[in-house]
């Protein structure tokens, strides 16, 4: 378990450097599936079998093939990712990342730096308790998250919607339809 | 589960939301913007399960099931956004987008 936790931790953040560096979006989300699938594996050794299902499902199922219709939608080419390239240079990137880097060794030397803690064994929280504790105390959290849901689903439409350029010939206004015959 | 696995887990944690952090920052891509936003919310996700499973109570993992929610709803409006983005202004390039005009 414990080197099966390591092998998918160095996946996950092997893969997520590949997503983050990628010129080409549609590698960069092979990547990021890579990712999620690793940290799913994660869950698992974690004691959280249904959350790791719940993390295929959704992250590498639902979320990835929408973004990856997205960009069918949008009709890509090379040059996008030459510009892609051009964007991407070290005189953008290295600043961030230093910065970036600084904060996340400080948290490192947070979290690693005191071991008291006392040895436990793993205890699974399995799906049927978290179903209980769902459907309990959390009862307003998940009315709330289908309101969210509900918001997201008008959101999505009202925005996504464009205005029809080519319209079906029975559907022009008359005096057009006669000009055009 | 020793506390050095724990903390591993949780250090996992922080390095990908630092990666999507990094990813946010230095792209000008909007699409790659959005991706290193879910790579963070799932990073948070992470950092959740870890602790459920440190605390053996089943509250992390509804916080992830709710955290997921967010996700899917903000992925869908913000793609939307990024193709009404696209028709308007023909790129991706997300500083093309500072103009505010009605």
């Amino acid at each position: 378990m414990e080197l099966t936790f390591y092998f998918a931790a160095a996946v996950a953040t092997l893969a997520t450097i590949m997503t983050i560096t990628r010129y080409n979006i549609i590698h960069a989300l092979l990547y990021l599936v890579v990712s999620f699938l690793a940290v799913a594996v994660v869950f698992f050794t974690l004691g959280a079998p249904f959350m790791a299902a719940l993390e295929v499902i959704i992250y590498a199922g639902a979320i990835v093939v929408l973004i990856i219709f997205v960009i069918m939608m949008l009709n890509l080419t090379h040059e996008d990712v030459d510009k892609e390239k051009e964007w991407l240079t070290p005189k953008v990137w290295v600043g961030p990342a230093i910065l970036s880097l600084v904060l996340l060794a400080e948290l490192a030397y947070i979290i690693l730096a005191p071991d008291t803690q006392p040895t436990e064994a793993l205890v699974a929280v399995d799906a049927r308790l978290v179903g209980m504790s769902l459907y309990g105390p959390y009862m307003l959290g998940v009315q709330l998250c289908g309101i969210l849901l509900m918001a997201g689903i008008v959101g999505a439409y009202h925005l996504g919607r464009q205005k029809k350029k080519v319209v079906h010939r029975f559907l022009q206004p008359k005096e057009e339809r006669s000009a055009a015959i | 589960m020793t506390p050095a696995h724990m903390e591993a887990a949780l250090m996992l944690a922080g390095v990908l939301f630092m990666l999507g952090l990094i990813s946010v920052l230095i792209r000008r891509n909007i699409i790659f913007m959005l991706i290193s936003v879910e790579i963070m919310l799932n990073a948070a996700g992470l950092a959740f399960i870890v602790a459920g499973s440190k605390w053996v109570q089943p509250d992390g993992q509804v916080m992830f099931i709710f955290i997921l929610t967010m996700a899917a709803a903000e992925v869908s409006v913000g793609l939307a956004l990024i193709l009404q983005i696209y028709h308007q202004l023909k790129t991706l390039d997300s500083d093309a987008a500072n103009l505010m005009k009605g």
